[in-house]
């Protein structure tokens, strides 16, 4: 047993890591707020990376890699907030033409909703009579359908790879500004209601680490679910502490915590409910062999 | 990542599991959780057959008495043998999770050679003498002092919450040999022999009934000057060593445990009637995904101490947050399981509830715990 990133897995985390810093960095994010369009250019460049590709087997044209690496990538594109149908399009390489490479935008219909419907070029599921709303995040346009789609559990674990990138961001950003913003005299940093806060977030990342990276390595059905539950409680609490952290600043429109919440929400509708994963998750125990107390 | 174990620690568990399944039927009962000396000895003579067998400190290196066997080895023995119901360290706990791996870390050649091979063989008990009436979280303000006689230490002074203390041999000590230094820099680490004249222990009794901690007042102790391991008055050092033992490999086995435990609770559920008690058995699905995590955070600790070779580093005290936490939350769903049958002292359920309020208290609060997270993994500052 060796749980930790090979040294392949790091360079390609590093890789895409910085993609996104160099195409999609602070400047290119507040950008996409003011006019939230899909960027197509990024779109193909991400396809030339292989983003959509990375599971396509090398004679399909893909890179041949498994559910870790691209677990990987999702958690940067979830620290990165990277917009667009990402775990659609992925999902799609090698059956939808143009979605490996990035030619093609895919949307897909998960739950009653559909991200990015009108910028998509194929949409996968049935959104006859889809209506749109004004969508909480003002980076991912949505669209209500009436005829849900089931879930799929590799796109519930993307999901929960891009939830852990930004709950691992949202701690990150916290404790930058708790290093630096002063009052009374000191940072907040050193007031222990503030450290704690933030301590607590990393527990949770760390937490939904393992299980997020587990269940990328098992594939596990019921790993997923667990991973599910956790990623998404690490994304959402740990925006609204980052947002405490940040005092007033942080409910302001210009500070980027806002985004991590709302898309925090967004993703936790993907996929199986709270509810069906903690139901699967409980029959799993009375399912399992009975064992002796001590 | 790898989740896949080789062909040696297949056959490694393989081995081990062979052997539980023949010895476990033939233990004797478990003495009552208040038969102190009864309990000294059921877990003396199981930590024997683990010596007789070849699985006695397994983690530990092997010029330390120790097999030298792989974190993820050790890892396999934690969740076989808790997963067989065998018997938990027990009062062998300090001796084999903190005492024997600091001794072995930091002690001398006879220092191990005197103190490793009876812990491992399961002939001595330990004891932590860390905390003191006026010195908990705080520990570096402790007060027990010690002054040189000859070749001997004269220690004085009182310590407080000391586990086992009534029935072990050798007590790992903290006291304070410079009163001048900062308080850092002032504390020496030594073995004391428990049946030393000028030690009374007074048992303390818990919360939850049993006198499982005590009090051990200290006067004019003599502690041979050959029993400090360290230097003197570099104490503070050797005891993070002891304390990143205590925090970052200590909780183990208890995690599988735990979900044994779960499952255990939720037939217990379906027994009842509680099961259609539909938010009752999402927080147990809920407790499962906890469990899971807890699980897949130990493996990804014990890796990445596998691959760094070294200490366990702060990282334990992410998971004793968390766990210390989540031990408590299954505890509370067994109440609500169990209805009124959780206020019964003769339940095991009601025993393990209780106890599991120490969790968060012990080998360092959760407010602690919280600090050390935010200051040496976060780098926050320092707070006054
Ligand atoms: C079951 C059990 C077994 C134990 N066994 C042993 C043993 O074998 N050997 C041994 O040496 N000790 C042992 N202990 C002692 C244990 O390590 C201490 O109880 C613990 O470190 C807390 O110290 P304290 O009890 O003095 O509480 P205090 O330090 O007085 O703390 C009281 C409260 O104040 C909070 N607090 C204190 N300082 C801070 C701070 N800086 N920031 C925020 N909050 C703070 C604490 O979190 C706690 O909530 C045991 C304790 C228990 C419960």
């Amino acid at each position: 047993m060796d749980f930790q990133l090979t040294d392949d897995q790091r360079a390609l985390r590093a890789g895409v890591r910085e993609l996104l810093v160099r195409r999609f960095g602070r400047e290119q994010l507040r950008a996409a707020v003011d006019a939230p369009e899909l960027d197509r250019a990024l779109w193909r460049e991400l396809g030339e990376a292989g983003f959509f590709a990375l599971r396509l087997p090398e004679a399909q044209g893909g890179v041949g890699l498994g559910l870790p690496e691209a677990v990987l990538a999702f958690e940067e594109a979830g620290r990165a907030l990277l917009t667009g149908p990402l775990v659609a399009t992925h999902l799609a390489a090698g059956e939808v033409p143009g979605a490996a490479t990035g030619e093609s935008v895919v949307a897909a219909v998960d739950g009653t909703l559909v991200e990015w419907l009108d910028e998509a070029d194929v949409v996968r599921g049935d959104v006859t009579g889809a209506v749109p709303m004004r969508s909480a995040d003002p980076l991912t346009p949505l669209h209500r359908v009436s005829r849900p789609a089931p879930p799929d559990p590799v796109a519930a674990l993307l999901t929960a790879a891009e939830q852990l990138g930004s709950a691992a961001r949202t701690c990150e950003l916290a404790v930058q500004h708790a290093r630096t913003r002063e009052q009374f005299g000191q940072p907040i940093g050193a007031f222990q209601a503030v450290k704690h806060l933030c301590s607590e977030m990393l527990v949770r990342v760390e937490v939904a680490r393992g299980a997020v990276y587990a269940a990328a390595v098992t594939a596990d059905p019921l790993d997923i679910a667990a991973a599910g539950l956790l990623a998404d409680e690490a994304a959402e609490l740990g925006a609204r502490d980052c947002l405490q952290v940040h005092g007033g600043m942080g409910f302001t429109w210009e500070s980027d915590v806002h985004l991590h919440l709302k898309r925090a929400w967004l993703r936790a509708r993907r996929g199986q409910s709270a509810a069906e994963a903690e139901e699967a998750l409980a029959e799993d125990l009375v399912a399992a062999a009975p064992g002796p107390r001590t | 990542m790898d989740l896949s174990y080789t062909p040696e620690e297949e056959e490694f568990r393989a081995r081990l599991r062979e052997w539980l399944a023949k010895v476990l039927p033939g233990l004797p009962p478990k003495p009552s959780p208040d038969d102190w000396p009864g309990r000294r000895a059921y877990d003396l003579g199981w930590q024997r057959m683990l010596y007789d067998a070849g699985y006695a400190g397994l983690h530990w290196p092997a010029d330390a008495g120790g097999r030298g066997a792989t974190p993820t080895q050790h890892l396999i023995f934690l969740e076989e043998t808790e997963k067989a119901g065998a018997p938990y360290v027990g009062a062998n706990f300090v001796g084999l999770l903190h005492a024997g791996p600091t001794i072995a870390a930091e002690g001398s050649a006879e220092q191990r050679a005197r103190w490793l091979p009876p812990v491992l063989r399961g002939e001595e008990v330990w004891c932590q003498g860390f905390s003191e009436p006026d010195a908990g979280s705080d520990l570096a303000a402790l007060r027990t002092r010690a002054r040189r006689d000859g070749d001997d230490y004269v220690v004085s002074g009182s310590k407080i919450w000391t586990s086992h203390a009534e029935v072990a041999d050798w007590c790992e000590l903290l006291v304070r040999t410079d009163a001048k230094a900062p308080k850092h820099r002032g504390i020496s680490w030594l073995a004391m022999p428990m049946d030393a004249p000028g030690i009374t222990v007074r048992p303390l009794r818990t919360l939850a009934g049993s006198t499982e901690f005590a009090e051990v007042f200290l006067d004019e102790v003599r502690v041979p000057v050959a029993n400090r391991v360290g230097e003197e008055n570099d104490g503070w050092r050797v005891t993070m060593v002891t304390l990143s033992f205590e925090r970052g490999t200590a909780f183990v086995g208890e995690v599988v445990a735990c979900r044994r435990v779960l499952g255990e609770l939720a037939r217990e559920a379906r027994k009842n009637g509680r099961w259609d008690d539909v938010p009752l058995r999402r927080r147990l699905g809920r407790l499962n995904a906890e469990f899971r995590a807890l699980w897949r955070l130990t493996q990804w600790n014990v890796s990445e101490s596998e691959r760094s070779g070294g200490v366990p580093g702060v990282g334990g005290s992410v998971f004793k947050l968390r766990y210390s936490r989540a031990r408590q939350d299954l505890y509370d769903a067994a109440a609500d399981v169990l209805g009124p049958e959780a206020l019964d002292l003769d339940s095991p359920w009601t025993l393990d509830r209780l106890s599991s309020l120490s969790y968060t208290i012990a080998a360092g609060t959760s407010q602690i715990q919280r600090n050390i997270v935010a200051e040496r993994i976060l780098g926050l500052p320092k707070g006054r």
